[in-house]
C-alpha cells in the first residue's frame, strides 16, 4: 500500500492505496464521490473527466499515486453555496443531458474548454474540443448549445471563474 | 397550456441531480460486507469445455468462492429465457437451444460465460480469474449470417442447420399476382450492419440476501425492473418473486440493451446467498462489447413493383437475420412482428409478402436495439422506394407522395391498421425546412469546389405504444404489455405517482408530472414520480417501444380520473352538495352554479381527515390505482432529408443539413421531445456512417472497444432542423404517439440516399465509411475518366 494526500474538492484527504489503483476509483470508492463516471476502459469515452490542478484529466488514465500533492476538483466541487456553476446551468437549461451519464465528464471537460479557448465559443470549436467526451443521448445538439451558453454565463461570473 | 402543462418545454427536475454528481447509479450502491464478481468468459468462440479446474485459482488471496455451471444445476437454476414464441411456415415453434447463466460443457461465442470468481475486491477477482485452468477443445466457428445454414458448424443440437425458425407474413399470391403485372420492378440487396448500442453507463448489478428474513435484493441496470423479477423468480428460479426486490434506480442509458434478463444479474443474486454476502458485478467497456445483447445484423433480398402509373402494386421481401448464439429475452420477435408488419411503410402497398429466415452463429445475442425491426424494415422501404424513384426518373419526393397512404384507418396487407396520419403535411413542411427547391443550386456550388453533394429522403413510419395485449398475446409474446399507475394523494395534497414505467434519460420525473399538474391543477413541485423498485411499485412493463408516453401516462391518466372521481364525492360532503353538481375545474372542485369550491389540497385535507363523512357512505382515503392496455398500436411517421457533401479525395462524407419532421401525435414537453429527436438520428447516422460490429472468421469479435468501434462524437454531426406536425392518435386518452426510436429509425437511409444520389450509384454499404465511400466515388468516376 501507498500512501497519497491531495486536495479533493478544497478538502485534504490522506489514504493508504494499493498502488494500481486508478484517480478515479479513488474518488468513487475510498471517498464515495461518485459523480465522477467509468464509461469505458480505454480513455475513450470522458464520463471520469474531472480537473487535476486546473487541467480537465481523464481520470481513468491516471493512478491516484501521481495525483499525490494535487488539487482535484471533480463535479461535486463546482457548485457554490447552493448555486450551480454556470456551466451546470446551461446544461440544465438547455437541456444537455438525457441518461446523466456522461453528463459529469462533460461539464468538466466544458469548463476546462472555456479556460483554454475563451467565452465566445463556436459552433464548430465546441464539436471539434468535445472530441474527447462520448455521449449515446443527446446527439450533442443541445450539448453544443448548453457549452455556448455555459460560456458566455462564466463571462459573467468572473470572480467564480478565477475562484476556481 | 399552463407554464409547466401539457405541451410546455419545462426544464426537467431530475436534472438537479445529474447536473451535480448526485445521480444515484448502480455502480454507486456499496454495500455492508460487499464482495465483487469478475466472469471468466470464453476466449473462443465455440468450444467444448473438458474441464475448468479451480483449484489453483481459489487459493488465491482475496477470493470467497468461484462457481461454475455445475453449481448453478445442483442448484436448479433454470437458464436465460427467450419470452416471444415464434412459430415457423410449417407451423413447427422456434428451436430454442438452452442457455445457461454459466456454460455447462460448451461455449458458443467470444465472452461466454465459464465461471464466476467472487473476491473481496475486483481486482483480487480478476487476478484469480486469471489461474482458472480450462481445458477447451476449440470447434470451428460460424460467424457469417448469410452463411450461417451452409455452414458445417453447428451451433445447437436442436438445430442441425442453425436455422431458428423460417416465418413469413403477408399474402404471398396477391404478391406473385402483382409481380406478374408490374410494368417496372426495382431489386435491392442490403445489408443491415451489426450495432453495439453502447450506453454509456456498463450494465451492473449488486445482489444480496438477508438471511433473517430471507428477502433478496438486487439493484440492476434495468429498463423494466419488474419484467426482471418475475423471469428472474418464475423461470430462471433464483428466488421467489414475493421474496425478491429488484431496483433499478437511475440508469444511464438503455436503448434496448438493458431489457433483456442477463447471465451477470442471475449469477450475482444466486451468489450472495451462497456466499452470505451481498455480489457486485460491473461490466467493463470491453465486456459490454463482447457480452450486451447487439442490435441489426440483417441480410435482405427485396423487390418493388410499380405499374404503369408510377404507382407500388407489390412488395416481396427475404431477409436473414442473425440471432447469435442464443436466443436473448426478445430476440425472436425483432425480425418478425416488430420488423416486417412496417413494410408497408407510408404506402398505399396492397400486396406484401416477406420470408424471415433466423439463424444462429458464434457471436454475440442479438436482440432489441432502438427501433428493433422498424428501423431494419424502414431501411428496406426507403431504399427501394428511393431507387424506385430513380429508375423511373421521376423526383423522389413526388413519387413518395404519389404513394402515400391518404386515407386513415388503413389496413395494410401486414397486419397492421394505421389509425392516422397526414404524411404529405410533414413531406411539404421538410422540404420547405431544408429548402429543397434550391438544392441543385447548392450542389452546383459544391461541384465547383470538385465535391459531390446529395440529398436523401427517409418517410418513415414505426409501430410504437407496444402494445395491445390480446394483439402480441396471438403473435407469440409471452406477457401481456399494458401498463400500471398509481396515484397517491398526500393529505397535504401533494401527490406521489408510481409508474411501472422506467426513465433511463427519458425525464419521466418531469413529463408525468406534467401531466398530473395539468391534471389536477397543482404546481408540478408537488408531484414525486416514483419508478424502479418492485418493492414500490406493484407491477409494471417497464419502458422500451416508446411505450412510456402513449401506454405508461395513459395509465396515470386513468388514475388521475378516478382520484378526480372520488375527489367529487368528498367535496359533495364537505360543500354539503350533491355529488352530481361537483365540478372539478382548474385544480378546484366546486358546485356548479356557485361560488362555493374548495381547492384541490383542501379536498385531499378532507380525505383523509374523514369528519365530513362518515365509512358507511364513503371510504377515507385518496389513493387510485390504473391498469391502462391500448387499444391498438400507435404510428408515429414523419420524413427526414439529409443533405451530405462528399469530398471524392478523401471519401469523407459531411452532413450539410438535417430536416426532421416528425408526427408524434400530442407532445407533452417540446424540449424532451426534441431531445430524443437528436439523440435517436445520431445513433442512425452512427449506423450509417460510422458503426459497424465485425467478427473475423474466426469468431473473434474485432472491433470491441472505443478505439476500434466507431461511435459519433460531436465532430461527426451537425446540427438539426425539427419541425414537428401533429394528427393526435386516437387510440389513446392523451392523443400521444411516441418519439424515442424515430431518429434512429429514419435517418439511416436518409443517409445512405444522400450519399447514393450523390454518388450516382446504389452499390454503398453501411458503415459508409471514408474508405468505403472512396472506393464506390473511385468506381463512379470511372466513366468519366474512359470519357
Amino acid at each position: 500500500m501507498t500512501t497519497v494526500s491531495l486536495t479533493v474538492n478544497g478538502q485534504s484527504v490522506t489514504a493508504d492505496v494499493d498502488p494500481r489503483t486508478l484517480l478515479v476509483q479513488f474518488l468513487r470508492d475510498n471517498l464515495r464521490l461518485t459523480g465522477t463516471h467509468v464509461g469505458c476502459d480505454t480513455s475513450q469515452c470522458g464520463a471520469c473527466v474531472i480537473h487535476l490542478n486546473g487541467q480537465a484529466v481523464k481520470s481513468c488514465t491516471v493512478l491516484a499515486v501521481q495525483a499525490n500533492a494535487s488539487v482535484v476538483t471533480t463535479i461535486e466541487g463546482i457548485a457554490e453555496g447552493g448555486e450551480l456553476h454556470p456551466m451546470q446551468a446551461a446544461f440544465r437549461e438547455h437541456h444537455g443531458l438525457q441518461c446523466g451519464y456522461c453528463t459529469p465528464g462533460m461539464i468538466m471537460s466544458a469548463i476546462d474548454i472555456v479556460n483554454r479557448k475563451g467565452n465566445a465559443l463556436d459552433e464548430q470549436t465546441i464539436r471539434a474540443e468535445l472530441e474527447g467526451n462520448l455521449c449515446r443521448c443527446t446527439g450533442y445538439h443541445n450539448i453544443v448549445k448548453a457549452v455556448a451558453a455555459g460560456a458566455q454565463g462564466m463571462a459573467q461570473a468572473p470572480m467564480r471563474q478565477a475562484a476556481e | 397550456m399552463t407554464a409547466t402543462g401539457i405541451g410546455a418545454p419545462v426544464r426537467r427536475k431530475e436534472d438537479q441531480r445529474f447536473v451535480t454528481g448526485q445521480g444515484r447509479y448502480v455502480d454507486d450502491f456499496n454495500r455492508p460486507g460487499q464482495t465483487y464478481a469478475y466472469f471468466l468468459r470464453s476466449p473462443h468462440a465455440h468450444a467444448t469445455i473438458r474441464s475448468i479446474d479451480t483449484g489453483p485459482a481459489k487459493i488465491m488471496p482475496g477470493v470467497v468462492a468461484i462457481f461454475t455451471g455445475d453449481d448453478l444445476a445442483a442448484d436448479k437454476i433454470g437458464g436465460l429465457i427467450c419470452g416471444w414464441m415464434i412459430h415457423s411456415k410449417d407451423g413447427s415453434p422456434m428451436k430454442a437451444g438452452p442457455h445457461p447463466a454459466l456454460a455447462q460443457g460448451k461455449v458458443r461465442y467470444v465472452g461466454d460465460h465459464v465461471a464466476v470468481v467472487i473476491a473481496e475486491t475486483l481486482a483480487q477477482a480478476k487476478d484469480a480469474a486469471e489461474a482458472i485452468v480450462v481445458d477447451y477443445d476449440v470447434l470451428p466457428a460460424v460467424v457469417d449470417t448469410a452463411q450461417a445454414t451452409k455452414a458445417s458448424v453447428q451451433v445447437h443440437d436442436v438445430s442441425p442447420d442453425n436455422t431458428v425458425f423460417n416465418w413469413h407474413l403477408g399474402n404471398k399470391d396477391e404478391t406473385e399476382a402483382a409481380f406478374a403485372r408490374a410494368k417496372h420492378v426495382t431489386k435491392i440487396d442490403l445489408v443491415n450492419n451489426r450495432l453495439v448500442p453502447n450506453a454509456i453507463e456498463p450494465r451492473a448489478a449488486v445482489g444480496e440476501y438477508d438471511f433473517g428474513t430471507d428477502n433478496y435484493t438486487l439493484y440492476t441496470t434495468s429498463q423494466n425492473p419488474h419484467v426482471a423479477r418475475l423471469v428472474l423468480s418464475a423461470f430462471i428460479g433464483v428466488a421467489p418473486e414475493h421474496k425478491l426486490r429488484v431496483i433499478a434506480p437511475d440508469v444511464g442509458g438503455g436503448f434496448g440493451s438493458k431489457i433483456f434478463i442477463y447471465a451477470e444479474e442471475t449469477v450475482c443474486v444466486w451468489a450472495a446467498k451462497k456466499v452470505k454476502r451481498p455480489v457486485k458485478w460491473t461490466s467493463d467497456r470491453s465486456e459490454a462489447f463482447l457480452s450486451d445483447a447487439h442490435g441489426r445484423d440483417h441480410v435482405t433480398h427485396a423487390e418493388m413493383a410499380t405499374d404503369e402509373n408510377g404507382k407500388i402494386i407489390g412488395l416481396r421481401v427475404h431477409t436473414t437475420a442473425n440471432l447469435g448464439a442464443y436466443l436473448s429475452t426478445f430476440s425472436s420477435s425483432v425480425p418478425t412482428y416488430l420488423y416486417a408488419p412496417l413494410l408497408s411503410g407510408q404506402y398505399d402497398i396492397p400486396a406484401i409478402y416477406c420470408e424471415v429466415d433466423a439463424v444462429y452463429t458464434n457471436t454475440a445475442p442479438v436482440d432489441a436495439y432502438r427501433g428493433a425491426g422498424r428501423p431494419e424494415a424502414t431501411f428496406v422501404v426507403e431504399r427501394l422506394v428511393e431507387k424506385t424513384a430513380r429508375e423511373l426518373g421521376q423526383d423522389p419526393a413526388e413519387f413518395r407522395r404519389r404513394n402515400y397512404i391518404t386515407q386513415f384507418p388503413h389496413a395494410t396487407p401486414v397486419i397492421m391498421t394505421y389509425d392516422t396520419g397526414d404524411y404529405a403535411a410533414s413531406l411539404d413542411k421538410a422540404l420547405e425546412i431544408a429548402d429543397y427547391k434550391n438544392f441543385q443550386q447548392r450542389k452546383q456550388e459544391s461541384a465547383r469546389r470538385g465535391k459531390l453533394r446529395g440529398i436523401g429522403f427517409s418517410s418513415y413510419i414505426e409501430a410504437c405504444g407496444i402494445a395491445p395485449s390480446q394483439a402480441v398475446g396471438s403473435l407469440g409474446a409471452g406477457v401481456g404489455l399494458w401498463e400500471s399507475a398509481e396515484v397517491r394523494v398526500n393529505p397535504t395534497g401533494s401527490v406521489e405517482v408510481l409508474t411501472g414505467s422506467h426513465s433511463h434519460g427519458q425525464g419521466h420525473e418531469t413529463t408525468f408530472a406534467q401531466l398530473v399538474s395539468d391534471r389536477l391543477g397543482i404546481s408540478i413541485d408537488q408531484v414525486s414520480i416514483v419508478h424502479g423498485d418492485t418493492d414500490k411499485v406493484q407491477f409494471g412493463m417497464g419502458t422500451y417501444g416508446s411505450r412510456s408516453g402513449a401506454v405508461g401516462m395513459s395509465a396515470i391518466a386513468k388514475a388521475i380520473d378516478k382520484v378526480i372521481a372520488k375527489g367529487k364525492k368528498v367535496a359533495a360532503h364537505v360543500l354539503e352538495a350533491s355529488e352530481g353538481d361537483i365540478e372539478f375545474k382548474d385544480g378546484r372542485f366546486g358546485v356548479a352554479g356557485t361560488d362555493r369550491s374548495l381547492a384541490f389540497g383542501e379536498v385531499a385535507l378532507q380525505a383523509y381527515i374523514a369528519h365530513k363523512f362518515s365509512g358507511q357512505d364513503l371510504e377515507p382515503g385518496l389513493k387510485e390505482g390504473a391498469f391502462y392496455d391500448p387499444t391498438n398500436f400507435t404510428f408515429p411517421a414523419g420524413v427526414h432529408i439529409c443533405e451530405v457533401e462528399i469530398d471524392p479525395d478523401t471519401g469523407v462524407t459531411s452532413i450539410q443539413r438535417w430536416t426532421a419532421v416528425d408526427d408524434f401525435g400530442v407532445i407533452i414537453n417540446p424540449m424532451i421531445v426534441e431531445g430524443q429527436v437528436h439523440g435517436g438520428i445520431a445513433q442512425g447516422v452512427g449506423q450509417a456512417l460510422l458503426e459497424g460490429a465485425f467478427y473475423d472468421q474466426s469468431g473473434q469479435l474485432i472491433t470491441a472497444s472505443f478505439n476500434d468501434y466507431c461511435m459519433p462524437r460531436a465532430i461527426d454531426l451537425p446540427s438539426f432542423q425539427v419541425g414537428m406536425t401533429v394528427t393526435p392518435c386516437p387510440s389513446n386518452p392523451l392523443g400521444i404517439k411516441g418519439c424515442g426510436e424515430a431518429g434512429a429509425i429514419a435517418a439511416p437511409p436518409a443517409v445512405i440516399n444522400a450519399i447514393t444520389d450523390a454518388l450516382g450509384h446504389e452499390d454503398i454499404a453501411m458503415p459508409a465509411t471514408p474508405q468505403a465511400v472512396w472506393r464506390a466515388a473511385q468506381k463512379a468516376r470511372m466513366p468519366m475518366a474512359a470519357e
